[in-house]
């Protein structure tokens, strides 16, 4: 069979968002229902791709490529390799799990959040310090909206990471910020306002440089194409091109780099780009937290991946020392950032944006050329798996992180400070425990996942430059300061006697949370089963960077 | 290949699967808990005795026994990565030693525990740890043993804190994980860096290995960029991982805070067994650590480093020692003090020094924690040792036992183990080519260890009862941190009770531990260096003459001088004098009270951290949050206020200069357009009119033009 | 006098009688046969010119003419028409009281 499975898998998400938005305001559970149904063909269709998924090539499979606009170059091109269908994968996990732990959302009479809790619990304290407002919001109507821009969201990234056309592709890349805006507008928290507007423009200058930047080189090259435009790389011609179509051949092409660059670093984000980050996921609903972090976070990786470091080599090693430094600085002043933070949610923010540093790190220090080095490929290909393996370890653990917060959310009424709780361990120790486990994961602790990613980049990156990694171990440590501490204000110590009647997990929330927790366990012990699927075409990647 | 060699692996598994299984069932099976764990355990306890009699059988044989297994793990760049385990002499005692630890510290445990709520979770740590650290001991790759190293952190982290409710354990637990983890990060850069340079993490792998002959010529002659060969830069950075395991300065401070954990735990963990991790880290990367070019001087700069990390270690951690009042503190620093010896030996004398040491300190420290456990737990949860005294005539069979751990451990010539390895590091350090000072220090260092050993032993079980039951729940503030302590209670405690005997499941494993402390010193006495020979895979013969050697026997004589005064000088301090109650001042408090107070705050570490590392990452942290808020934050802040303030300047640009000329245009126009609507009155007459006015103007133009 | 000349001042003072018909009568049926009269005033001239002009032999002249009065008969119908359609409309045919086209 023949069919075109990247297109379906895109557009099944599509439809079902717009057949969920035609729903009425009053069918919530339909809504959720057929968004949960719909999110789980999608995982069933990113399953099926992983099955039928040729780990023996390193090439890119299921390519559907038709003449769209030929007079622009432009084609509908799509395709995935280990990289893309990683990806996919993980958006097909995170976005059902996302729109179950969305349940409470429109539950109760009143659509309050407090509705749920059948104990009465004391009003809760006005907004103190940085977000860590206290009082719970009723959430806004409108479950079947709620469920269709999630659909859309996830239409949207299934789409970034399998176009392999910039037309198409940024048009995707768009369309996955418009529900994103929205859903933190609507039902975001107190300050959800400024929050979206912020995290719209900031991404939104980013996509515009990277558009004019894609323009350029398609004025240069006439092409669109991300393969042919890093053939064209590897052979140096892209600088050359741009150099000869737009003049100024001496700057032009670290310009068009940078505008590129800023595009994805706005995204991943790098610092100093990241301050709508801790706001915008502070902000936004849990479940809608889930998927930013999750995966929209790994968007900008994923661009950095697929378009700067095929395309642009030759710029990045022109001002690679400045790039290794801004990367090492995000590992560490976002690990010490996120100790200064007293809200959970903002923490947790940083944290992501901490982990997200090591892959930068990585992906700059694989770009170097690497003289002197012992068996440069192979310490290459092992930060490059490592890259791969923690975007998606990243993505696992802190959309499951974000979920904790979400139902100790639920519990509070609102309430995420990190002083607001204390010795909540004693009441709620099957949260704790599995929390704990989600809370070394980020940590690094090997066994779980994230030892395995964090490894293989370092096992890279120190032959390639040991100075960046050596002081980016400092992040390391500075992680397990901050988790040690958030463990020990809010589940050790003597009891919080307001959270006395604290409620377990239910049934179904510990059936929700031990989806991502048993694949903690699985990557941890058994990464094989990912890095069997990436390895070639990493391998791939890392002859394309060697010239 | 041996059986026992290929399955080595099942040692770590069993009681990673009992841990697995309690912790996934209801915390109310204590005996399903109790029983897995300890069934686990003693499994695990037979197929170490499996894999040492392999090595045992196949001991003398040429060279050292070693059998490596393998597995892949993971694959990048077409590469596999393996793991595997080794047997060999080093794994072989460890495990032994190990597992059997941890058998009997679980079997005291039973009863220790036995009215905790959190029972079953204990046990469930408690497996776990024990198949980290096994997993430790059989690694045969520096990756694997770097997973089970931090899995040992981690139980460790959760054993501290397991009464979390106490802040001052979530606290310690807090402080062990992040101060360890310090150390953990050198091992992690030693190890990338290790893999960099040679290509694989196996320590033996045929010729392959990292820990081999080949890799390590490799690696002496390559040299770093400050001028030290590769080799050497390694290993100090997996020193680091040993030197926060190990508790060794500066990275010591965890170690005495991690007593906040149950007393079985600070057995197991803080004293015999994972603390030992390191030491036995070094002794594992030895090949590494003591690699050097061809002609080179033996002691390599890393030796170096580990001999004086050790040395000092001991002499500051006894020194301590003796001004602390808290009977695990005491042992905790105590602990650390050994470790240094551990480290010292290591450094000047190579494994089998170090590791002998290692041995017999797990045994006798054990013995010790578990009966200063039941000390603490007869005494009602007092731990302070002013408000003890008199235990002898209550607790018979722990005195006892404990009087042989701490000969033992104060190294008491000839029948105690302690004496045995503790003067053959101080032979070791003594012919250590480099210093002598080390040496001294160490001499200083066994002196002080009999002297606050003694100081001990004669406030606890000496003398009167000093705290009436009656306040004994209330007596001091360290009592009221353990508000577990009421169903901790076993026997018939009424609550104002005398001390008392604790149960037999208590005992038994003391008594045990009582008797290898004094047995296993004679595998490694100078006439019989049996375990030296083990370890180096050489024959050992009995040569009772080498005890009387001028060298040794000097050397031998003049450490029980040091031992004999340091015990005389504290009996004749605390055992003869005794305190007649809790509050009188110490007498060396009394004597020097501002060395005493140096030494009670343990000479300001704690602080100095506190006024340096701690708030400098406070500092951090704020100085970055505020970058962020400010800084970065302002940035985006001013573009904000720059694009407000050009739309505001573009507003009034189009409102009162674009828009106003436009509408007056636009006005004037209309105005206009209604004017001239005027002369459109409707009237066709006027109309006419115009017209006729019009071509008669018309007409006189054209007159008037063609006459021009 | 040449007879073009003669011609020409009939035909003038036609068209000003006809004009000041048009122009000062309120009636509009008068002010329609004023318009004739300059109508046919300009009729007159074409003759005139032609009859007298370079070339009379050519009829042109006559031909202008003859559409002319066939137009003016026309327009007259229309006209005629057209006041008779106001007078039922405002029941006058007074023009200063038809303004209703003013702006």
């Amino acid at each position: 069979m023949n069919l075109p499975w990247l297109t379906i898998l895109t557009f099944v998400p599509l439809f079902g968002g717009i057949v969920v938005a035609g729903l009425g305001a009053e069918q919530r559970r339909l809504a959720r229902g057929l968004a949960l149904a719909f999110s789980l063909v999608g995982l069933a269709g990113a399953l099926c791709l992983w099955k039928h998924f040729d780990a023996a090539s390193g090439d890119l499979q299921f390519v559907e490529k038709h003449d769209w606009v030929p007079s622009l170059g432009i084609q509908y091109f799509l395709g995935v390799d280990g990289l893309s269908l990683l990806m996919v994968m993980l958006t097909a996990i995170v976005t059902p799990l996302a729109v179950l732990a969305s349940g409470s959302m429109f539950d109760g009479k009143a659509g309050s959040l407090l509705a749920i809790h059948r104990s009465p619990l004391p009003a809760a304290g006005g907004v103190r310090g940085d977000g860590a407002h206290g009082v719970a919001r009723p959430t806004q109507g409108g479950a079947h909206i709620f469920y269709a821009l999630m659909l859309w969201l996830q239409a949207g990234l299934f789409g970034t990471f399998t176009a392999l056309n910039f037309f198409h592709w940024f048009l995707f890349w768009e369309l996955v910020l418009i529900p994103a805006f929205f859903l933190i507008k609507l039902w975001g928290g107190p300050k959800r306002g400024p929050a979206a507007t912020q995290f719209f423009i900031y991404t939104m200058v980013g996509s515009v440089t990277l558009l004019l930047s894609f323009l350029a080189i398609r004025l240069a090259t006439g092409s669109f194409d991300f393969i042919e435009l890093a053939d064209m790389a590897k052979r140096g011609e892209i600088t050359a091109k741009l150099g000869e179509a737009i003049g100024w051949k001496a700057h032009i092409g670290l310009l068009v780099f940078f505008g590129a660059f800023l595009g994805f670093a706005v995204k991943v984000p790098v610092v100093p780009f990241h301050t709508w980050l801790p706001s915008a996921y502070a902000e936004a609903p849990g479940p809608v937290t889930m998927l930013l972090t999750g995966v929209m976070s790994k968007m900008g990786v994923y661009g950095f991946l697929r378009v700067l470091l095929p395309i642009f080599p030759e710029q990045i090693r022109l001002v690679l020392t400045p790039l290794m430094w801004l990367a090492v600085l995000t590992i560490v002043l976002s690990a010490c950032a996120a100790f200064a933070q007293r809200d959970l949610k903002r923490i947790l923010a940083y944290s992501s944006i901490n982990h997200l540093g090591y892959c930068l790190l990585a992906l700059f220090a694989v770009t170097g050329a690497a003289t002197g080095v012992n068996q440069p490929e192979l310490q290459k290909a092992a930060a490059l798996n490592g890259v791969l393996l923690q975007m998606f370890n990243h993505g696992l653990t802190a959309s499951a992180l974000f979920l904790f917060v979400w139902l100790i959310e639920k519990r509070s009424g609102g309430l995420r400070g990190l002083e607001d709780f204390g010795g909540i361990r004693k009441v709620v120790p099957v949260f704790t425990g599995l929390m704990g486990i989600a809370l070394f994961s980020s940590l690094g602790l090997p066994g779980l996942n994230g030892f395995v990613g964090e490894f293989l980049i370092f096992k890279g990156v120190f032959p390639l430059a040991p100075w960046a990694a050596a002081l980016s171990t400092l992040g390391l440590l500075v992680t397990a300061i901050f988790l040690l501490t958030l463990i020990q204000r809010v589940f050790c110590g003597p009891l919080n006697g307001r959270w006395a009647q604290m409620p377990d997990l239910t049934l179904s929330e510990r059936a929700l949370v031990a989806v991502p927790i048993a694949l903690m366990f699985v990557l941890g012990i058994w990464p094989q089963l990912v890095l069997g699927v990436i390895d070639l075409t990493v391998v791939k990647m890392v002859q394309q960077l060697n010239f | 290949m041996t059986w026992i060699a290929q399955n080595l692996w099942l040692i770590p598994v069993l009681p990673l699967a009992a841990s697995g299984v309690i912790a996934v069932n209801k915390q109310r099976q204590h005996k399903l808990a109790a029983t897995l764990a300890i069934g686990s355990m003693v499994l695990a306890f037979l197929l170490s005795l499996c894999a040492f009699s392999a090595t045992l059988i196949h001991h003398g044989e040429s060279g050292v026994f070693r059998e490596v297994a393998g597995f892949n793990w993971l694959q990048f760049g077409g590469q596999w990565l393996q793991l595997g385990w080794v047997l060999d002499p080093l794994t072989a005692i460890m495990l032994v030693m190990v597992s059997f630890v941890s058998l009997l510290i679980f079997i005291f445990s039973v009863g220790y525990m036995a009215h905790d709520e959190n029972f079953t979770r204990f046990f469930c740590f408690m497996s776990l740890f024990a198949a980290a650290m096994l997993g430790v001991v059989i690694a045969n790759n520096l990756l694997l043993f770097f997973v089970c190293w931090e899995i040992v952190g981690l139980t460790s982290y959760l054993l501290i804190g397991f009464w979390y409710h106490k802040p001052s354990a979530a606290a310690a637990a807090k402080k062990a994980f992040i101060t360890t983890r310090i150390g953990d990060l050198g091992l992690l850069l030693g190890m990338v860096w290790l893999y960099a340079e040679t290509g694989t993490l196996n320590f033996y792998a045929d010729g392959h290995g990292c820990l081999e002959s080949s890799a390590l010529t490799a690696m002496v002659t390559h040299m770093t960029a400050a001028g030290m060969a590769v080799s050497t830069a390694i290993g100090l950075l997996i020193f680091l991982g040993a030197v926060g395991k190990s508790g060794q300065l500066p990275l010591h401070v965890w170690l005495p805070d991690a007593m906040e954990g149950p007393t079985p735990v600070s057995a197991l963990i803080h004293a015999a067994t994972m603390v030992a991790a390191g030491v036995f880290l070094v002794a594992r990367v030895y090949p590494l650590m003591s690699a050097h070019p061809e002609g080179a001087a033996a002691e390599t700069a890393a030796l170096q480093v580990v001999t004086w990390v050790g040395a000092l270690t001991a002499i500051f951690a006894a020194s301590v020692a003796v001004a602390q009042t808290d009977i695990k503190r005491i042992l905790a620093y105590s602990t650390v003090s050994q470790l240094g010896y551990m480290m010292l030996g290591l450094g000047v004398g190579g494994v089998a020094v170090g590791m002998f040491h290692l041995i017999t300190h797990a045994f006798f420290k054990a013995l010790l924690f578990l009966g200063s456990g039941s000390v603490i737990h007869g005494c009602h949860e007092e731990q302070d040792v002013r408000k003890m005294g008199g235990l002898k005539k209550f607790m018979p069979v722990t005195f006892a036992t404990y009087a042989i751990g701490m000969l033992a451990l104060a190294g008491f010539p000839l029948f105690f183990s302690g004496f045995w390895s503790k003067d053959e590091i101080l032979h070791a350090a003594h012919g250590w080519p480099v210093s002598h000072i080390p040496f001294f220090l160490g001499c200083a260092g066994a002196l002080l260890t009999a002297f606050y050993m003694t100081r001990q032993v004669a406030l606890v079980f000496f003398g009167e009862y000093r705290s009436s039951g009656r306040q004994s729940a209330h007596s001091s503030s360290k009592t009221d941190k353990h508000e577990k302590s009421a169903p901790t209670h076993v026997g018939g405690y009424d609550g104002k009770g005398e001390p008392h005997e604790s149960p037999a499941v208590m005992i038994v494993p003391l008594v045990i531990l009582a008797v290898f402390a004094i047995l296993l010193g004679f595998v490694g006495t100078p006439a019989w260096p049996w375990f030296d020979g083990f370890l180096n895979g050489e024959p050992a013969g009995f040569n009772f003459s080498k005890l009387t050697e001028s060298g040794t026997l000097g050397l031998m004589l003049a450490s029980a001088g040091f031992v004999f005064t340091g015990l005389g000088l504290g009996w004749w301090l605390y055992g003869k004098r005794q305190r007649k109650t809790a509050e009188e001042p110490d007498v060396l408090q009394v004597a020097q009270p501002a060395v005493f107070r140096l030494l009670e705050n343990k000479y300001f570490v704690d602080e100095i951290y506190d006024a340096t590392g701690v708030r400098f990452n406070a500092w951090a942290a704020q100085a970055c949050d505020f970058l962020d808020r400010w800084i970065w934050g302002g940035v985006v802040m001013l573009v904000t206020w720059v694009t407000l303030g050009l739309s505001s300047l573009y507003r009034f640009t189009d409102e009162f200069v674009v828009d106003l000329g436009f509408d007056t245009g636009c006005e004037t126009l209309r105005e206009g357009g209604g004017e001239m609507s005027r002369w459109q009155n409707g009237r066709v007459q006027t109309y006419l009119r115009v017209i006729g006015v019009a071509l008669v103007v018309l007409v006189l133009f054209l007159i008037w033009g063609r006459k021009t | 006098m040449t007879p073009l000349q003669g011609c020409l001042l009939v035909s003038a003072l036609l068209f000003a009688i006809g004009l000041a018909g048009a122009v000062t009568r309120r009636n509009a049926i008068l002010a329609l046969i004023g318009i004739e009269l300059m109508l046919n005033a300009a009729n007159l001239n074409f003759i005139a010119f032609w009859r007298y002009g370079a070339h009379p032999e050519a009829l042109s002249g006559m031909m202008v003419v003859i559409f002319s009065i066939a137009i003016a008969a026309a327009e007259a119908a229309v006209g005629l028409a057209l006041i008779i359609a106001i007078y039922r409309h405002y029941k006058t045919t007074n023009l200063d009281q038809i303004n209703s086209m003013k702006g």
